[in-house]
């Protein structure tokens, strides 16, 4: 065993880039379940994000329209979702279910010709000093700028639900939507912006595995991390931070067990191998400990004539 | 499993049921761990069913599902294709070997093929390739390219395989370098690029700068040109986009003359349950093209140990080799014998850590 051998400031910065992909997916499935939609095709929209990201930055050659692309497409096929779920009054479960499968073979299709290319790199940003400081420098300063795009956006979805006006609306949709109905408020376009938001972010999400995590294209390459983000917005009881700290605590455990694999520590590689779920579902139980609950009317659906 | 391959098979198997002009064609099924476009280990399987189709035509049809999980789920396609009519079935992943021999005793006219397992049946043969041979000539080029005698291996799961593979490349490294470290990390899983990519980068941090991979997509050779300094191997395919550098040459599987003989064999009415292992001599195993990277005597050097496997002159398990233990393994002289290999569970003297059982 040679713990000496993991330089924990590299393993700091490696597994904030390994959280990414999961925060910015958990973030938006949250502010879609807040509005009281249960979208379970995180997965497929993160893929379908993930190819639409990679082929627009390898055509383009810039990797940030790469992941506006992404988050165009994510939301596209979130509107599929939208149109099925709010106005086709489909079952939500099995929408969600069957967007996955869809976005898993759109994806396959559309990155036929994409698989063993290489994408333009996207740079780290570089501030002059404080990129170059001991330590504090390559955790905090020496990232790529979507990375810091999506601690900004958990504050900012954060302080909206919190604090804003609209945060209070999208809640009360969520919480009964006839209620809210009933104030005035426009329950289905409430519902439509915020499945929309979620699909952007997912789409997001997938487009920073295959453009800076791997990055390159091949077929399933998200392999389950929409499934943890749907994990982790209930374990985080629907907020924001929570979802971070569980996203964070996912990756980290993910990297510091390859770490101590590599390393040579001699705990059994099946128990490390397990380590990040069970560590990041028991920190996250514990917090959930207190009284928050899911959205009263998550996963139900609204017809105003009912 | 793509919706389109579903409507496919769907729309095969009503062909079946209707035509009668379609009775002479033999049909020939494959089940893929991972999706064809992994680059690696399913990619090549599947350029081996598209060369028994370009050798057969119309007398044979091929059907495939691909990113089929190790489990139920293998033993529901694999009945299911035989209920479409199929002859014969190559199952392309060690996992598959259970539910393979289970669905075989169910359907003994259909005929099957399983990829490197051990349990055969009357209607079940198994196939394999000696990648350890080809990890001979890969450790050869780690030892003597590595600087900071730490070389990284990226296992999948800990099955005689693998060890197999980890084994033989230590050997050689050894060999060439004595002061050569090996740190492997298991990745428990075939395909996960993002996992992979991970794994790699972790591996360059502690000082690795030659990656050797046993899982199938090309994730690591990306993580290790992003790193710079570190050379890494195609593995299972050719994965000669990353070429010249990081990857200095490659494991090719190369399955189509296995799979375009033992269609033949069903055709012809000859099939006989098999067990099959060839390596570099028979061709299944091919190395990619060493690249300019490789200084001209490590290039040498590497080739004088591919074509002395070639010609059968060397064993790359040749004593005196000792287990990890220090117990004595092979004496002087001795090589392995296919038994031992194929049920090889243990790592040799000089490699650090324990197998996860």
């Amino acid at each position: 065993m040679d713990l000496s051998a993991i330089n924990p400031v590299l393993l700091i910065a490696s597994l904030m880039v390994a959280a990414t992909p999961l925060l910015l997916a958990a973030i938006g499935e949250l502010v879609v379940e807040k509005s009281g939609v249960l979208n379970l095709g995180v997965e497929g929209m993160m893929i379908t994000g993930a190819i639409a990201g990679f082929a627009v930055a390898v055509e383009s050659g810039s990797p940030l329209l790469g992941f506006v692309a992404a988050a165009i497409a994510g939301a596209a096929l979130s509107v599929l979702f939208a149109i099925l779920t709010q106005f086709a009054q489909a079952n939500q479960v099995a929408s969600g279910l069957s967007l996955t499968l869809f976005g898993l073979g759109l994806s396959a299709l559309l990155g036929q010709s994409y698989v063993g290319v290489k994408p333009p790199q996207m740079g780290d940003i570089h501030i002059p000093v404080l990129s170059d400081l001991p330590v504090v420098g390559p955790i905090l300063f020496g990232h790529d700028i979507i990375l810091y795009f999506g601690i900004v956006l958990t504050a900012a979805v954060w302080w909206v639900l919190k604090y804003s006006r609209l945060g209070l609306v999208l809640r009360a949709v969520g919480e009964n939507h006839d209620a809210a109905h009933a104030l005035g408020y426009k329950v289905l376009k409430i519902r439509l912006m915020a499945i929309m938001f979620g699909g952007a972010c997912a789409g997001l999400g997938g487009a920073y595995i295959s453009l800076i995590r791997v990055p390159q294209w091949t077929e399933g390459m998200t392999a389950g991390i929409g499934w943890i983000a749907l994990a982790l917005v209930v374990f985080a009881s629907w907020k924001p931070w929570r979802a971070l700290l569980g996203a964070y605590l996912f990756g980290g455990v993910t990297v510091v067990q390859l770490n101590l694999q590599a390393a040579g520590v001699a705990i059994p590689v099946e128990y490390l191998a397990m380590s990040p779920y069970l560590i990041t579902i028991i920190v996250l139980v514990i917090l959930s400990a207190d009284k928050s609950s899911a959205p009263a009317s998550l996963g139900r659906n609204f017809h105003a004539s009912r | 499993m793509k919706l389109t391959n579903l409507l496919t098979s769907a729309a095969m198997a009503l062909g079946l049921a209707a035509g009668a002009a379609m009775a002479d064609t033999t049909k020939v099924g494959f089940v893929y761990v991972g999706p064809v476009g992994d680059g690696g280990w399913t990619y090549e399987h599947d350029q081996g069913r598209k060369a028994v189709e370009a050798e057969f035509g119309d007398q044979v049809e091929t059907v495939y599902v691909e990113n089929v999980a190790e489990g139920p789920d293998a033993e529901r396609v694999m009945t299911q294709m035989a209920l479409e009519g199929a002859d014969l079935i190559f199952t392309t992943s060690f996992g598959y070997m259970d539910p393979t021999i289970n669905v075989a005793k169910k359907f003994p006219n259909v005929k099957f093929e399983h990829a490197t397992g051990y349990k055969r049946a009357d209607n079940v043969s198994t196939y394999s390739a000696r990648f350890y041979e080809g990890r001979a000539v890969q450790g050869t080029i780690a030892g003597h390219m590595t600087e900071s005698n730490i070389v990284g291996y990226i296992g999948s799961y800990p099955i005689p395989e693998v060890v197999r593979g980890i084994n033989s490349a230590y050997i050689h490294a050894k060999k060439v370098n004595p002061d050569v470290e090996f740190k492997i990390v298991w990745a428990f899983t075939w395909f996960d690029p993002a996992k992979e990519a991970d794994a790699a980068k972790v591996l360059i941090e502690q000082g690795a700068d030659v990656i050797l991979q046993h899982t199938d997509s090309t994730a690591p050779q990306a993580a290790a040109q992003a790193a710079g300094n570190v050379i890494t191997f195609g593995q299972a395919s050719d994965m000669s986009e990353y070429g010249p550098k990081p990857r200095v040459s490659s494991i090719i599987d190369d399955w189509a003359p296995y799979y375009i003989a033992r269609t033949k064999a069903v055709i012809d009415g000859n099939w006989e349950s098999v067990d099959t292992w060839d390596g570099i001599g028979a061709g299944m195993v091919g190395i990619g093209e060493i690249s300019d990277a490789v200084p001209a005597d490590v290039k040498e050097a590497a080739l004088a140990i591919k074509a002395s496997i070639a010609d059968g002159s060397y064993h790359p398990f040749t004593g005196p080799i000792k287990k990890q233990d220090g117990s004595d393994w092979l004496a002087e002289g001795e090589t392995a014998d296919d038994g031992t290999l194929a049920g090889m569970n243990f790592y040799v003297e000089g490699l650090d850590g324990d197998i996860p059982q």
